[in-house]
């Protein structure tokens, strides 16, 4: 019996801590890849609308996006509460869509510069009268294929 | 024997197995959100060296007032009630058998007064500068679904599946090449039977 016994005398022994480290990577890694980033911070009210009939956007580096809404309430102030453009981080004027766009069609490589598509982000409160602006600048410098971003849901909700 | 007595330390050696196992668990289940939406083609901002002269009876008119009202083919329509009048319009193949336009497929009425045939009906979208962004987002969603019914239709009578899902298939990156070659293909076979002819006129500003 008197192995038994001699258990007793040892001290606690210390908690293995060598996994500590893997567990620490794994939360890292876990969270690295569900964040998404987000290149601009909101400047405007974005509740999108609802559709049935969408597509994915599937890569990401061949959209540019463009988000209009009324400002929030920090900004209410100095812009109103009409519907407003934002690029990038400023708010913007319809005119200067086409030289965003441009701009940022430059930026891509010479392959994608073709095939990139420009995502609106619109309110559902919105009015047309700032869509139709930006569609024809749009059209003016030849940046044709469009996505009306939307989150996927009944439309007919989008009346009420 | 100087390790005597001491309780046995336990083996840590397969925990990072553990995490890893866990980590890739995560990985593959996880799906970072992607942004979905109505893909549209703005129509170019040169006119058309000819002047295309369309038929009266194969254009489809809806327009949308500042209040969220519909006016489909001059009568007010409601916007639950569009799709339907969108797909009678579109599959109606008023040509007679035996002319260029004669169109097999279609189940419609075969009004002499509608459209010829699907490649040739246009539904022509206007909107005012103050109809809210919701409704017209909408009434879109209502005309892409019509032409997505129909083409949802053909592909099950020819290839029994969905348009939609095809469609879907072959966009998806992760597709195999050969299994996308031979979807592209169906899908423009689909397509050519049921040309998506969505013209957005420029907003009227009164």
């Amino acid at each position: 019996m008197s192995k038994f016994n001699k258990k007793k005398d040892a001290a606690l022994p210390a908690v293995n801590t060598a996994s500590l480290p893997d567990i620490v990577f794994m939360l890292l890694f876990f969270f690295m890849t569900v964040t998404v980033m987000k290149d601009s911070t909101l400047k405007v009210e974005n509740v999108l609308p609802n559709a049935t009939e969408i597509k994915k956007l599937e890569k990401k580096d061949r959209v540019i996006y463009i988000y209009v809404g009324k400002p929030t309430r920090e900004y209410e102030k100095t812009y109103g509460t009409e519907s407003k453009i934002q690029l990038n981080d400023k708010f913007a004027d319809a005119s200067e869509v086409g030289d965003y766009i441009l701009m940022e069609r430059a930026k891509k490589p010479q392959e994608l510069q073709n095939v990139l598509t420009t995502a609106l982000k619109v309110d559902k409160e919105a009015n047309m009268g700032i869509i139709s602006d930006i569609k024809q600048e749009l059209r003016k410098v030849n940046a044709l294929k469009v996505n009306y971003t939307t989150y996927e849901g009944d439309a007919f909700r989008n009346l009420q | 024997m100087p390790k005597r007595g001491a309780p046995p330390e336990v083996n840590a050696g397969s925990m990072a197995d553990i995490a890893f196992l866990l980590l890739i668990f995560f990985l593959v289940t996880t799906t970072i959100e992607t942004d979905a939406g109505l893909d549209r083609m703005l129509p170019p901002i040169e006119p058309p060296d000819t002047d295309v002269i369309i038929k009266q009876k194969n254009i489809f008119q809806v327009n949308i007032n500042r209040d969220g009202q519909l006016l489909a083919d001059d009568e007010l329509t409601n916007i639950k009630d569009l799709r339907a009048k969108a797909i009678a319009f579109l599959d109606n193949g008023g040509a007679p058998s035996g002319s260029a336009d004669y169109c097999s497929y279609c189940k419609g009425k075969r009004d002499v007064a509608s459209s010829d045939s699907p490649a040739k009906a246009i539904i022509s979208l206007k909107n005012d500068r103050e109809t809210k962004y919701g409704t017209y987002i909408t009434v879109q969603n209502e005309l892409v679904g019509a032409y997505n019914d129909l083409r949802n239709r053909e592909a099950q009578r020819l290839f029994k599946r969905d348009f939609t899902d095809m469609e879907a298939e072959y966009l998806n990156p992760e597709t195999p090449d050969n299994v996308r070659e031979e979807l592209k293909e169906k899908v423009k076979r689909i397509q050519d039977l049921f040309p998506q002819k969505l013209s957005e006129a420029e907003t009227s500003s009164n």
